[in-house]
């Protein structure tokens, strides 16, 4: 039974966007940043109370324990990860971040009434694999699971813009009310494209990819948001996405390098740095 | 909403999002990229909602996968972020040099 009705949760959603709006602005200035982060977790908290006040919720304690569970796992591995450590960490917390918002996705298409809120379905379960394939592979080269530097094999660029072509082409049918099956063929074609667009990343750029993935999950976020007609996940995840796009931009010309060579370098032959 | 209000939201959160970072000074890349995850981690919140309306238990456990994950993203990101900006302390030291 919610206890609030629609005007209050509404409010206190914006509430959190500004928390969040707050946030990015604190954490650009090193004065500010950690109280930054602070009113950005604040803005989180009362964003999840509210939907938990707002909602209607069946499942509440197996929602409880699920948080319980992910908290469990992440916290201890945040507290305790060496700075060197970091850059993996945040790209594993980006992937399962955009993995997440492909769940979503795909579990809402049997309830998408339009023909725009499954292209909002079909982008959010392709741009949140490709960001969930890319930042396991990121993950897994700073980590030393593959090598760090850039694995290139003959056709790459070929194979990479073919499969491409098929997630696109079984999205559009999807948003055509196409079946079920076709949306998790998008979901496993978009794995494919994150892992191919990554493997051709140098280890020297791969926190730029870190952060052009971030920027994805982000506009992933948006886009379940016009899913499932939540004004907050939009805002939350279109701030990330924009200002993720000109943080990724930055990170680039610090290091000297321009994010199109980062990405399709391998491709033209000259190896990308590292 | 209408699709339009929606758009509309989301266009305006788009220049807000590219104004509020445009003088991040360059020790700082690495915490705001941090903390910028850590708010899409807000997903969660669609995660919940989504495995509250959950009747089949196949729906109900992919919900709450879903839910454990974005829980990680949420709760990690800013925690790892804290302890990023706690190291800082005003010395111009980049994370990402690895």
């Amino acid at each position: 039974m919610p206890l609030f009705p629609p005007v209050v949760s509404s409010l206190l959603y914006l509430v959190a966007a500004v928390c969040f709006i707050l946030a990015l602005r604190g954490l650009s200035s090193p004065k500010t940043a950690r109280r930054g982060n602070l009113i950005g977790a604040l803005g989180a908290l009362i964003a999840v109370v509210t939907v938990f006040l707002a909602s209607r919720l069946e499942n509440i304690p197996w929602i409880l324990a699920a948080i319980a569970v992910g908290t469990a796992i992440a916290w201890p591995i945040a507290r305790r990860v060496q700075m060197t450590q970091m850059p993996q960490l945040v790209a594993m917390l980006n992937g399962v971040g955009g993995g997440a918002a492909a769940l979503i996705a795909l579990l809402e298409l049997p309830h998408a009434a339009d023909w725009w809120t499954r292209l909002a379905i079909v982008l959010t379960l392709l741009i949140g694999a490709i960001s969930f394939a890319g930042s396991v592979i990121t993950f897994s080269k700073l980590q030393g699971i593959l090598s760090a530097k850039a694995i290139v094999f003959p056709g790459l660029a070929l194979l990479m813009v073919g499969v491409l072509v098929v997630a696109v082409a079984a999205g559009a049918w999807v948003v055509t009310s196409g079946p079920f099956f076709a949306a998790v063929a998008v979901l496993v074609l978009g794995l494919a494209v994150g892992v191919l667009l990554v493997l051709p990343v140098g280890g020297a750029d791969v926190p730029i990819v870190i952060s052009l993935l971030n920027a994805f999950t982000g506009l992933a976020v948006a886009a379940s948001g016009f899913v499932l007609g939540n004004v907050l996940l939009i805002i939350a995840g279109t701030l990330v996405g924009a200002s993720g796009t000109i943080l990724t931009r930055a990170m680039a010309q610090a290091m000297g390098r321009s994010v199109s060579g980062i990405l399709f370098g391998a491709f033209k032959g000259g190896s990308t740095a590292g | 909403m209408d699709p339009i209000s929606l758009a509309t939201i989301t266009v305006l959160a788009v220049f807000v999002g590219f104004e509020v970072v445009s003088k991040v000074s360059s020790t700082l890349h690495t915490p705001l990229m941090s903390g910028t995850n850590a708010i899409h981690g807000i997903v969660l919140i669609g995660a919940i909602i989504v495995a509250g309306q959950a009747h089949d238990p196949w729906v109900l456990a992919v919900a709450l996968l879903a839910v454990v994950l974005a829980t990680a993203n949420l709760v990690g990101g800013f925690v790892v972020t804290d302890r990023m900006l706690e190291m800082f302390k005003g010395r111009a030291k980049k994370g990402t040099d690895a």
